[in-house]
Protein backbone atom coordinates (compact mmCIF):
# COMPACT_ATOMS: atom_id res chain seq x y z
CA UNK A 1 0.00 0.00 0.00
CA UNK A 2 2.51 2.63 -1.04
CA UNK A 3 0.07 5.31 -1.95
CA UNK A 4 1.99 8.57 -2.20
CA UNK A 5 -1.12 10.54 -1.25
CA UNK A 6 -1.62 8.66 1.96
CA UNK A 7 -0.16 9.58 5.27
CA UNK A 8 0.37 7.31 8.22
CA UNK A 9 -1.29 7.92 11.51
CA UNK A 10 0.41 7.36 14.79
CA UNK A 11 -2.08 7.88 17.55
CA UNK A 12 -3.51 6.02 20.48
CA UNK A 13 -5.31 3.76 18.03
CA UNK A 14 -2.04 2.26 16.91
CA UNK A 15 -1.04 1.33 20.43
CA UNK A 16 -4.28 -0.40 21.24
CA UNK A 17 -4.88 -2.64 18.30
CA UNK A 18 -8.01 -4.45 19.48
CA UNK A 19 -11.20 -3.72 17.59
CA UNK A 20 -13.22 -2.17 20.41
CA UNK A 21 -10.55 0.42 21.14
CA UNK A 22 -10.43 1.26 17.46
CA UNK A 23 -14.13 2.02 17.32
CA UNK A 24 -13.75 4.51 20.13
CA UNK A 25 -10.91 6.47 18.63
CA UNK A 26 -9.77 7.08 15.08
CA UNK A 27 -11.58 6.32 11.87
CA UNK A 28 -10.25 3.23 10.05
CA UNK A 29 -9.78 5.26 6.90
CA UNK A 30 -10.37 8.97 6.46
CA UNK A 31 -10.07 10.35 2.97
CA UNK A 32 -10.53 14.01 2.23
CA UNK A 33 -10.65 16.12 -0.90
CA UNK A 34 -9.81 13.22 -3.21
CA UNK A 35 -9.44 14.14 -6.85
CA UNK A 36 -8.73 11.80 -9.72
CA UNK A 37 -8.92 12.15 -13.48
CA UNK A 38 -8.33 9.67 -16.27
CA UNK A 39 -7.02 11.13 -19.51
CA UNK A 40 -8.11 14.63 -18.48
CA UNK A 41 -11.63 13.50 -17.62
CA UNK A 42 -12.37 14.09 -13.95
CA UNK A 43 -13.70 10.94 -12.29
CA UNK A 44 -13.59 12.04 -8.67
CA UNK A 45 -13.84 15.62 -7.49
CA UNK A 46 -13.40 16.78 -3.90
CA UNK A 47 -14.55 13.49 -2.43
CA UNK A 48 -14.53 13.05 1.35
CA UNK A 49 -15.28 9.74 2.97
CA UNK A 50 -14.73 8.37 6.47
CA UNK A 51 -14.94 4.74 7.47
CA UNK A 52 -15.35 3.84 11.13
CA UNK A 53 -15.11 0.56 12.99
CA UNK A 54 -18.46 -1.17 13.43
CA UNK A 55 -20.17 1.10 10.90
CA UNK A 56 -21.38 0.15 7.45
CA UNK A 57 -21.17 2.69 4.65
CA UNK A 58 -22.73 2.06 1.25
CA UNK A 59 -21.47 3.78 -1.86
CA UNK A 60 -24.24 4.21 -4.35
CA UNK A 61 -24.29 5.88 -7.74
CA UNK A 62 -24.89 5.29 -11.44
CA UNK A 63 -22.52 3.33 -13.67
CA UNK A 64 -19.33 5.24 -14.33
CA UNK A 65 -19.83 7.47 -11.29
CA UNK A 66 -16.37 6.66 -9.95
CA UNK A 67 -17.38 4.21 -7.23
CA UNK A 68 -14.83 1.55 -8.10
CA UNK A 69 -12.14 4.19 -8.64
CA UNK A 70 -12.76 5.56 -5.16
CA UNK A 71 -12.56 2.07 -3.66
CA UNK A 72 -9.32 1.36 -5.51
CA UNK A 73 -7.87 4.58 -4.12
CA UNK A 74 -8.99 3.68 -0.58
CA UNK A 75 -7.42 0.25 -1.01
CA UNK A 76 -4.15 1.83 -2.11
CA UNK A 77 -4.24 0.19 -5.55
CA UNK A 78 -4.48 3.54 -7.27
CA UNK A 79 -2.93 6.88 -6.38
CA UNK A 80 -5.20 9.90 -6.16
CA UNK A 81 -4.15 13.01 -8.08
CA UNK A 82 -4.59 15.05 -4.92
CA UNK A 83 -6.12 14.75 -1.48
CA UNK A 84 -5.16 12.97 1.71
CA UNK A 85 -5.88 9.46 2.89
CA UNK A 86 -5.27 8.50 6.49
CA UNK A 87 -5.30 4.83 7.31
CA UNK A 88 -4.92 3.33 10.73
CA UNK A 89 -1.62 1.57 11.24
CA UNK A 90 -1.68 -2.14 10.49
CA UNK A 91 -5.20 -1.88 9.17
CA UNK A 92 -6.36 -5.29 7.99
CA UNK A 93 -8.71 -5.04 5.04
CA UNK A 94 -10.83 -7.91 3.75
CA UNK A 95 -11.71 -7.27 0.13
CA UNK A 96 -14.40 -8.92 -1.92
CA UNK A 97 -13.93 -8.20 -5.62
CA UNK A 98 -16.84 -7.59 -7.94
CA UNK A 99 -16.33 -10.87 -9.69
CA UNK A 100 -13.87 -13.68 -10.02
CA UNK A 101 -13.74 -15.14 -13.48
CA UNK A 102 -12.14 -18.50 -12.87
CA UNK A 103 -10.65 -20.05 -15.97
CA UNK A 104 -12.42 -23.29 -16.79
CA UNK A 105 -8.98 -24.70 -17.56
CA UNK A 106 -7.92 -24.40 -13.91
CA UNK A 107 -9.17 -27.05 -11.54
CA UNK A 108 -9.71 -25.24 -8.24
CA UNK A 109 -11.71 -26.30 -5.21
CA UNK A 110 -13.20 -23.80 -2.79
CA UNK A 111 -10.75 -24.99 -0.12
CA UNK A 112 -7.73 -24.50 -2.41
CA UNK A 113 -9.01 -21.08 -3.46
CA UNK A 114 -9.22 -19.99 0.18
CA UNK A 115 -5.74 -21.40 0.78
CA UNK A 116 -4.41 -18.94 -1.80
CA UNK A 117 -5.05 -16.06 0.56
CA UNK A 118 -1.87 -14.74 2.09
CA UNK A 119 -3.20 -14.58 5.61
CA UNK A 120 -4.94 -17.87 6.27
CA UNK A 121 -4.86 -21.02 8.32
CA UNK A 122 -6.88 -24.22 8.21
CA UNK A 123 -8.74 -23.11 11.35
CA UNK A 124 -9.61 -19.70 9.95
CA UNK A 125 -10.80 -21.26 6.70
CA UNK A 126 -13.12 -23.65 8.55
CA UNK A 127 -14.35 -20.76 10.67
CA UNK A 128 -15.08 -18.58 7.62
CA UNK A 129 -16.86 -21.46 5.87
CA UNK A 130 -18.95 -22.00 9.00
CA UNK A 131 -19.84 -18.30 9.39
CA UNK A 132 -21.16 -18.28 5.84
CA UNK A 133 -22.82 -21.71 6.15
CA UNK A 134 -20.92 -23.11 3.17
CA UNK A 135 -18.94 -25.91 4.82
CA UNK A 136 -20.51 -28.33 2.36
CA UNK A 137 -18.93 -26.48 -0.58
CA UNK A 138 -15.31 -26.90 0.57
CA UNK A 139 -14.45 -29.64 -1.93
CA UNK A 140 -16.59 -28.27 -4.77
CA UNK A 141 -14.97 -26.88 -7.89
CA UNK A 142 -15.17 -23.09 -8.02
CA UNK A 143 -16.50 -23.07 -11.59
CA UNK A 144 -19.39 -25.35 -10.60
CA UNK A 145 -20.81 -22.90 -8.03
CA UNK A 146 -23.97 -20.85 -8.48
CA UNK A 147 -23.78 -17.05 -8.37
CA UNK A 148 -24.90 -16.89 -4.75
CA UNK A 149 -22.52 -19.64 -3.65
CA UNK A 150 -19.57 -17.97 -5.39
CA UNK A 151 -20.34 -14.65 -3.67
CA UNK A 152 -20.33 -16.42 -0.30
CA UNK A 153 -16.98 -18.02 -1.08
CA UNK A 154 -15.56 -14.61 -2.00
CA UNK A 155 -16.96 -13.18 1.22
CA UNK A 156 -15.35 -16.07 3.13
CA UNK A 157 -11.99 -15.17 1.61
CA UNK A 158 -12.47 -11.54 2.62
CA UNK A 159 -12.97 -12.72 6.22
CA UNK A 160 -9.71 -14.70 6.34
CA UNK A 161 -7.36 -11.86 7.39
CA UNK A 162 -9.60 -11.16 10.44
CA UNK A 163 -10.32 -7.76 8.93
CA UNK A 164 -10.92 -4.46 10.70
CA UNK A 165 -12.60 -3.31 7.52
CA UNK A 166 -14.55 -5.23 4.89
CA UNK A 167 -14.67 -3.68 1.45
CA UNK A 168 -17.29 -5.28 -0.78
CA UNK A 169 -17.60 -4.34 -4.44
CA UNK A 170 -21.17 -5.11 -5.50
CA UNK A 171 -21.45 -8.13 -3.22
CA UNK A 172 -24.83 -9.19 -4.60
CA UNK A 173 -23.88 -9.19 -8.25
CA UNK A 174 -25.15 -12.17 -10.18
CA UNK A 175 -27.37 -13.27 -7.28
CA UNK A 176 -31.14 -13.62 -7.59
CA UNK A 177 -33.39 -11.29 -5.65
CA UNK A 178 -34.10 -13.53 -2.64
CA UNK A 179 -30.43 -14.42 -2.52
CA UNK A 180 -29.51 -10.73 -2.51
CA UNK A 181 -31.68 -9.99 0.50
CA UNK A 182 -30.15 -12.97 2.29
CA UNK A 183 -26.63 -11.88 1.42
CA UNK A 184 -27.17 -8.38 2.77
CA UNK A 185 -28.68 -9.79 5.96
CA UNK A 186 -25.61 -11.97 6.27
CA UNK A 187 -23.29 -9.00 5.81
CA UNK A 188 -25.22 -7.09 8.47
CA UNK A 189 -24.89 -10.03 10.86
CA UNK A 190 -21.17 -10.45 10.16
CA UNK A 191 -20.56 -6.79 10.90
CA UNK A 192 -22.35 -7.10 14.23
CA UNK A 193 -20.53 -10.34 15.11
CA UNK A 194 -17.05 -9.26 14.05
CA UNK A 195 -17.32 -5.57 14.94
CA UNK A 196 -15.60 -4.57 11.72
CA UNK A 197 -16.31 -1.58 9.52
CA UNK A 198 -17.92 -2.20 6.15
CA UNK A 199 -17.76 -0.34 2.88
CA UNK A 200 -20.07 -1.61 0.15
CA UNK A 201 -20.66 -0.60 -3.40
CA UNK A 202 -24.24 -1.16 -4.43
CA UNK A 203 -26.74 -0.28 -7.10
CA UNK A 204 -29.79 -1.02 -5.05
CA UNK A 205 -30.42 1.19 -2.06
CA UNK A 206 -33.65 -0.59 -1.21
CA UNK A 207 -31.97 -3.95 -0.63
CA UNK A 208 -28.97 -2.54 1.13
CA UNK A 209 -30.92 -0.28 3.50
CA UNK A 210 -31.18 -2.76 6.34
CA UNK A 211 -27.48 -3.54 6.26
CA UNK A 212 -26.04 -0.04 6.20
CA UNK A 213 -25.71 2.88 8.61
CA UNK A 214 -24.74 5.49 6.09
CA UNK A 215 -25.26 5.95 2.38
CA UNK A 216 -22.93 8.01 0.25
CA UNK A 217 -24.37 8.94 -3.10
CA UNK A 218 -21.58 9.46 -5.60
CA UNK A 219 -21.63 10.86 -9.09
CA UNK A 220 -18.04 12.05 -9.58
CA UNK A 221 -18.59 14.20 -6.52
CA UNK A 222 -20.61 13.40 -3.43
CA UNK A 223 -24.20 14.39 -4.18
CA UNK A 224 -25.55 13.62 -0.75
CA UNK A 225 -24.91 11.37 2.20
CA UNK A 226 -26.56 10.35 5.43
CA UNK A 227 -28.76 7.64 6.87
CA UNK A 228 -30.53 5.46 4.30
CA UNK A 229 -34.02 6.98 4.55
CA UNK A 230 -32.55 10.45 4.73
CA UNK A 231 -30.71 9.89 1.49
CA UNK A 232 -33.65 8.28 -0.25
CA UNK A 233 -35.56 11.50 0.37
CA UNK A 234 -32.77 13.76 -0.71
CA UNK A 235 -33.55 15.71 -3.87
CA UNK A 236 -30.06 15.00 -5.20
CA UNK A 237 -30.64 11.28 -4.81
CA UNK A 238 -34.08 11.42 -6.43
CA UNK A 239 -32.64 13.50 -9.22
CA UNK A 240 -30.01 10.84 -9.86
CA UNK A 241 -32.13 7.74 -9.56
CA UNK A 242 -35.68 8.98 -10.15
CA UNK A 243 -38.53 8.84 -7.65
CA UNK A 244 -39.47 5.26 -8.45
CA UNK A 245 -36.24 3.46 -7.69
CA UNK A 246 -38.32 0.95 -5.82
CA UNK A 247 -41.91 0.94 -4.55
CA UNK A 248 -40.79 1.06 -0.93
CA UNK A 249 -38.68 4.12 -1.49
CA UNK A 250 -41.31 5.94 -3.49
CA UNK A 251 -43.64 5.60 -0.53
CA UNK A 252 -41.13 7.12 1.88
CA UNK A 253 -40.43 9.89 -0.56
CA UNK A 254 -44.05 10.91 -0.72
CA UNK A 255 -44.45 11.04 3.04
CA UNK A 256 -41.52 13.25 3.83
CA UNK A 257 -41.00 15.32 0.78
CA UNK A 258 -43.93 17.70 0.51
CA UNK A 259 -41.89 20.69 -0.44
CA UNK A 260 -40.28 18.94 -3.41
CA UNK A 261 -41.60 18.31 -6.83
CA UNK A 262 -41.31 14.59 -7.46
CA UNK A 263 -40.92 15.11 -11.20
CA UNK A 264 -37.28 15.96 -10.55
CA UNK A 265 -37.27 19.73 -10.96
CA UNK A 266 -35.31 20.12 -7.77
CA UNK A 267 -31.60 20.13 -8.34
CA UNK A 268 -29.21 20.49 -5.48
CA UNK A 269 -26.19 19.54 -7.51
CA UNK A 270 -25.16 19.88 -11.11
CA UNK A 271 -23.79 17.00 -13.09
CA UNK B 1 19.42 -50.00 -35.08
CA UNK B 2 18.65 -52.92 -32.76
CA UNK B 3 17.49 -52.09 -29.26
CA UNK B 4 20.59 -53.50 -27.52
CA UNK B 5 22.81 -51.24 -29.55
CA UNK B 6 20.57 -48.26 -28.96
CA UNK B 7 20.70 -48.81 -25.24
CA UNK B 8 24.47 -48.55 -25.36
CA UNK B 9 24.53 -45.34 -27.34
CA UNK B 10 25.43 -42.25 -25.36
CA UNK B 11 23.31 -39.89 -27.45
CA UNK B 12 20.21 -41.92 -26.61
CA UNK B 13 20.57 -41.14 -22.92
CA UNK B 14 21.50 -37.53 -23.59
CA UNK B 15 18.36 -37.15 -25.67
CA UNK B 16 16.17 -38.79 -23.05
CA UNK B 17 17.62 -36.75 -20.19
CA UNK B 18 17.23 -33.48 -22.08
CA UNK B 19 13.67 -34.32 -23.08
CA UNK B 20 12.69 -35.50 -19.60
CA UNK B 21 14.12 -32.36 -17.94
CA UNK B 22 12.11 -30.18 -20.26
CA UNK B 23 8.93 -32.23 -19.76
CA UNK B 24 9.36 -31.92 -16.01
CA UNK B 25 9.11 -28.10 -15.94
CA UNK B 26 6.82 -27.99 -18.97
CA UNK B 27 4.08 -29.50 -16.78
CA UNK B 28 3.76 -26.67 -14.23
CA UNK B 29 4.96 -23.89 -16.56
CA UNK B 30 2.67 -25.03 -19.35
CA UNK B 31 -0.24 -25.14 -16.91
CA UNK B 32 0.26 -21.43 -16.30
CA UNK B 33 0.31 -20.80 -20.04
CA UNK B 34 -3.03 -22.62 -20.33
CA UNK B 35 -4.58 -20.89 -17.30
CA UNK B 36 -3.40 -17.44 -18.34
CA UNK B 37 -4.13 -17.95 -22.05
CA UNK B 38 -0.57 -17.17 -22.98
CA UNK B 39 0.07 -19.71 -25.72
CA UNK B 40 0.38 -17.04 -28.37
CA UNK B 41 2.80 -15.25 -26.08
CA UNK B 42 4.86 -18.46 -25.90
CA UNK B 43 4.87 -18.72 -29.68
CA UNK B 44 6.18 -15.20 -29.99
CA UNK B 45 8.99 -15.93 -27.55
CA UNK B 46 9.84 -19.12 -29.40
CA UNK B 47 10.03 -17.38 -32.74
CA UNK B 48 12.31 -14.78 -31.27
CA UNK B 49 14.71 -17.58 -30.39
CA UNK B 50 15.43 -17.92 -34.10
CA UNK B 51 16.18 -14.22 -34.21
CA UNK B 52 18.57 -14.88 -31.34
CA UNK B 53 20.42 -17.47 -33.39
CA UNK B 54 20.69 -15.05 -36.27
CA UNK B 55 22.05 -12.34 -33.99
CA UNK B 56 24.49 -14.86 -32.54
CA UNK B 57 25.74 -15.70 -36.03
CA UNK B 58 26.13 -12.07 -37.07
CA UNK B 59 27.94 -11.05 -33.93
CA UNK B 60 29.84 -14.34 -33.86
CA UNK B 61 28.89 -14.93 -30.23
CA UNK B 62 27.75 -18.01 -28.36
CA UNK B 63 24.51 -19.28 -29.91
CA UNK B 64 22.94 -20.52 -26.65
CA UNK B 65 23.65 -17.26 -24.91
CA UNK B 66 22.28 -15.09 -27.69
CA UNK B 67 19.11 -17.20 -27.80
CA UNK B 68 18.58 -16.77 -24.06
CA UNK B 69 19.27 -13.06 -24.18
CA UNK B 70 16.99 -12.38 -27.14
CA UNK B 71 14.17 -14.38 -25.51
CA UNK B 72 14.57 -12.53 -22.21
CA UNK B 73 14.73 -9.14 -23.90
CA UNK B 74 11.64 -9.84 -25.99
CA UNK B 75 9.77 -11.14 -22.94
CA UNK B 76 10.63 -7.95 -21.09
CA UNK B 77 9.51 -5.75 -23.99
CA UNK B 78 6.26 -7.69 -24.28
CA UNK B 79 5.40 -7.23 -20.61
CA UNK B 80 6.10 -3.50 -20.95
CA UNK B 81 3.87 -3.21 -24.01
CA UNK B 82 1.19 -5.25 -22.30
CA UNK B 83 0.61 -2.36 -19.90
CA UNK B 84 -0.41 -0.06 -22.74
CA UNK B 85 -4.09 -0.79 -23.27
CA UNK B 86 -4.14 1.25 -26.48
CA UNK B 87 -2.39 -1.54 -28.37
CA UNK B 88 -4.18 -4.79 -29.06
CA UNK B 89 -1.84 -7.34 -27.58
CA UNK B 90 -3.09 -9.99 -29.96
CA UNK B 91 -2.12 -7.96 -33.01
CA UNK B 92 1.13 -6.92 -31.43
CA UNK B 93 2.11 -10.50 -30.63
CA UNK B 94 1.25 -11.50 -34.19
CA UNK B 95 3.47 -8.81 -35.63
CA UNK B 96 6.40 -9.58 -33.34
CA UNK B 97 6.09 -13.37 -33.64
CA UNK B 98 6.13 -13.54 -37.40
CA UNK B 99 8.50 -10.67 -38.06
CA UNK B 100 11.12 -12.15 -35.73
CA UNK B 101 10.68 -15.54 -37.39
CA UNK B 102 10.99 -13.99 -40.86
CA UNK B 103 13.99 -11.87 -39.94
CA UNK B 104 15.66 -14.88 -38.33
CA UNK B 105 15.20 -17.03 -41.44
CA UNK B 106 16.34 -14.19 -43.67
CA UNK B 107 19.53 -13.62 -41.73
CA UNK B 108 20.27 -17.33 -41.61
CA UNK B 109 19.83 -17.50 -45.39
CA UNK B 110 22.13 -14.51 -45.97
CA UNK B 111 24.88 -15.99 -43.83
CA UNK B 112 24.56 -19.28 -45.69
CA UNK B 113 28.32 -19.59 -45.90
CA UNK B 114 28.07 -21.23 -42.51
CA UNK B 115 25.49 -23.69 -43.85
CA UNK B 116 23.17 -23.71 -40.91
CA UNK B 117 20.56 -26.42 -40.78
CA UNK B 118 17.35 -24.41 -40.65
CA UNK B 119 15.21 -27.48 -40.16
CA UNK B 120 17.07 -28.35 -36.98
CA UNK B 121 16.19 -24.97 -35.50
CA UNK B 122 12.59 -25.14 -36.59
CA UNK B 123 11.86 -28.71 -35.46
CA UNK B 124 14.66 -29.51 -33.05
CA UNK B 125 17.47 -32.04 -33.20
CA UNK B 126 17.25 -33.89 -29.94
CA UNK B 127 19.58 -36.67 -31.03
CA UNK B 128 22.48 -34.28 -31.54
CA UNK B 129 22.30 -33.05 -27.93
CA UNK B 130 25.89 -33.27 -26.71
CA UNK B 131 27.25 -33.37 -23.17
CA UNK B 132 27.66 -29.63 -22.95
CA UNK B 133 24.17 -28.95 -24.33
CA UNK B 134 22.74 -31.31 -21.78
CA UNK B 135 24.54 -29.62 -18.92
CA UNK B 136 23.30 -26.22 -20.11
CA UNK B 137 19.72 -27.47 -20.44
CA UNK B 138 19.75 -29.12 -17.02
CA UNK B 139 21.23 -26.14 -15.19
CA UNK B 140 18.68 -23.74 -16.66
CA UNK B 141 15.81 -26.19 -16.04
CA UNK B 142 16.95 -26.62 -12.42
CA UNK B 143 16.88 -22.84 -11.91
CA UNK B 144 13.45 -22.55 -13.51
CA UNK B 145 12.09 -25.48 -11.49
CA UNK B 146 13.33 -24.16 -8.15
CA UNK B 147 11.90 -20.68 -8.77
CA UNK B 148 8.59 -22.18 -9.89
CA UNK B 149 8.46 -24.20 -6.70
CA UNK B 150 9.44 -21.27 -4.52
CA UNK B 151 6.79 -18.91 -5.96
CA UNK B 152 4.17 -21.50 -6.84
CA UNK B 153 1.46 -20.21 -4.50
CA UNK B 154 2.12 -16.59 -5.45
CA UNK B 155 1.96 -17.37 -9.16
CA UNK B 156 -1.33 -19.17 -8.58
CA UNK B 157 -2.72 -16.28 -6.55
CA UNK B 158 -1.97 -13.68 -9.25
CA UNK B 159 -3.37 -16.01 -11.91
CA UNK B 160 -6.69 -16.54 -10.12
CA UNK B 161 -7.21 -12.88 -9.19
CA UNK B 162 -4.46 -10.33 -9.68
CA UNK B 163 -6.26 -7.50 -7.87
CA UNK B 164 -7.04 -9.61 -4.82
CA UNK B 165 -3.42 -10.77 -4.72
CA UNK B 166 -2.20 -7.18 -4.90
CA UNK B 167 -4.47 -6.09 -2.05
CA UNK B 168 -3.14 -8.98 0.01
CA UNK B 169 0.34 -7.59 -0.51
CA UNK B 170 1.82 -9.49 -3.45
CA UNK B 171 4.01 -7.71 -5.97
CA UNK B 172 1.89 -8.60 -8.99
CA UNK B 173 4.03 -6.84 -11.58
CA UNK B 174 7.22 -8.40 -10.32
CA UNK B 175 5.70 -11.86 -10.20
CA UNK B 176 4.28 -11.46 -13.70
CA UNK B 177 7.66 -10.49 -15.00
CA UNK B 178 9.34 -13.38 -13.22
CA UNK B 179 6.88 -15.89 -14.65
CA UNK B 180 7.42 -14.56 -18.16
CA UNK B 181 11.19 -14.71 -17.68
CA UNK B 182 10.97 -18.34 -16.56
CA UNK B 183 8.97 -19.06 -19.67
CA UNK B 184 11.53 -17.28 -21.84
CA UNK B 185 14.39 -19.25 -20.28
CA UNK B 186 12.64 -22.56 -20.77
CA UNK B 187 11.80 -21.80 -24.37
CA UNK B 188 15.36 -20.70 -25.04
CA UNK B 189 16.90 -23.96 -23.86
CA UNK B 190 14.26 -26.22 -25.32
CA UNK B 191 14.90 -25.04 -28.85
CA UNK B 192 17.42 -27.82 -29.32
CA UNK B 193 14.86 -30.36 -28.16
CA UNK B 194 11.70 -29.69 -30.16
CA UNK B 195 12.55 -26.59 -32.18
CA UNK B 196 11.05 -23.14 -32.53
CA UNK B 197 7.78 -24.19 -34.11
CA UNK B 198 6.87 -26.94 -31.69
CA UNK B 199 7.99 -25.65 -28.27
CA UNK B 200 4.63 -24.18 -27.31
CA UNK B 201 2.87 -27.42 -28.17
CA UNK B 202 5.03 -29.34 -25.71
CA UNK B 203 4.17 -26.71 -23.10
CA UNK B 204 0.42 -26.68 -23.58
CA UNK B 205 -0.62 -30.16 -24.77
CA UNK B 206 0.35 -32.11 -21.60
CA UNK B 207 -1.48 -29.66 -19.24
CA UNK B 208 -4.49 -29.62 -21.55
CA UNK B 209 -4.55 -33.41 -21.43
CA UNK B 210 -4.05 -33.41 -17.64
CA UNK B 211 -6.92 -30.98 -17.06
CA UNK B 212 -9.49 -33.74 -17.45
CA UNK B 213 -7.91 -35.82 -14.67
CA UNK B 214 -7.09 -33.15 -12.08
CA UNK B 215 -9.08 -31.60 -9.23
CA UNK B 216 -6.42 -29.15 -8.02
CA UNK B 217 -3.86 -27.00 -9.84
CA UNK B 218 -1.02 -29.00 -8.30
CA UNK B 219 -2.35 -32.29 -9.58
CA UNK B 220 -2.83 -30.83 -13.02
CA UNK B 221 0.79 -29.68 -13.12
CA UNK B 222 2.13 -33.03 -11.87
CA UNK B 223 0.02 -35.13 -14.22
CA UNK B 224 1.09 -32.83 -17.06
CA UNK B 225 4.74 -33.49 -16.21
CA UNK B 226 4.01 -37.20 -16.21
CA UNK B 227 2.30 -37.09 -19.59
CA UNK B 228 5.18 -35.00 -20.95
CA UNK B 229 7.82 -37.47 -19.73
CA UNK B 230 5.88 -40.43 -21.11
CA UNK B 231 5.56 -38.62 -24.44
CA UNK B 232 9.30 -37.99 -24.57
CA UNK B 233 10.12 -41.67 -23.91
CA UNK B 234 7.57 -42.99 -26.36
CA UNK B 235 8.40 -40.32 -28.91
CA UNK B 236 12.15 -40.94 -28.86
CA UNK B 237 11.72 -44.71 -29.21
CA UNK B 238 9.08 -44.39 -31.92
CA UNK B 239 11.25 -41.95 -33.86
CA UNK B 240 14.04 -44.52 -33.82
CA UNK B 241 11.95 -47.31 -35.20
CA UNK B 242 10.04 -45.25 -37.73
CA UNK B 243 13.08 -43.14 -38.58
CA UNK B 244 11.09 -39.93 -38.15
CA UNK B 245 12.19 -36.53 -36.80
CA UNK B 246 12.20 -36.76 -33.00
CA UNK B 247 10.63 -33.40 -32.02
CA UNK B 248 7.50 -33.79 -34.15
CA UNK B 249 7.17 -37.44 -33.07
CA UNK B 250 7.12 -36.43 -29.38
CA UNK B 251 4.48 -33.80 -30.09
CA UNK B 252 2.35 -36.30 -32.03
CA UNK B 253 2.52 -38.76 -29.13
CA UNK B 254 1.47 -36.03 -26.65
CA UNK B 255 -1.40 -35.07 -28.93
CA UNK B 256 -2.56 -38.69 -29.11
CA UNK B 257 -2.57 -38.82 -25.30
CA UNK B 258 -4.62 -35.63 -25.24
CA UNK B 259 -7.26 -37.02 -27.59
CA UNK B 260 -7.36 -40.37 -25.84
CA UNK B 261 -7.97 -38.70 -22.48
CA UNK B 262 -10.51 -36.29 -23.97
CA UNK B 263 -12.46 -39.16 -25.50
CA UNK B 264 -12.21 -41.22 -22.33
CA UNK B 265 -13.33 -38.46 -19.96
CA UNK B 266 -16.02 -37.36 -22.40
CA UNK B 267 -17.44 -40.87 -22.26
CA UNK B 268 -17.26 -41.19 -18.48
CA UNK B 269 -18.94 -37.85 -17.82
CA UNK B 270 -21.74 -38.45 -20.33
Amino acid sequence: MSDPASTRHSTAAAETPDASARSESMPLIAASDINKSFAGRPVLQHVDITLNAGKAVTLIGPNGAGKTTLVRILLGLLAADSGTIRRQDDLRIGYMPQRVAVEATMPLTVQRFLKLARRQSTERISEALRLLSIEHLAEQQLIALSGGELQRVLLARALLPDPHLLILDEPAQGVDLTGQAELYQLIGRLRADLGCGVLMISHDLHLVMSATDEVVCLNHHICCHGEPDQVSNDPAFIDLFGPNLSPGLALYTHNHNHEHDIAGDVKSCDH
Amino acid sequence: MPLAQLLQAEFFYFALLAGVSLALVAGPLGSFIVWRRMSYFGDTLAHSALLGIAIGLITDSNAQLSIVISCLVLAFILTLLDRKPTLSSDTLLGILAHSSLAIGILVLALTSSQRVNLEAYLFGELLTVAGQDLLWIMVVIAIVASLLLRFWNDFLAITVHAELAEIEGLNVRGLNLLLVMLLALTIAVSMKIVGVLLITSLLIIPPAAARQLAKTPEKMALIASGIGIASVFTGVLTAFYLDTPVGPTIVVVATLVFFLLAAFSGKSSA
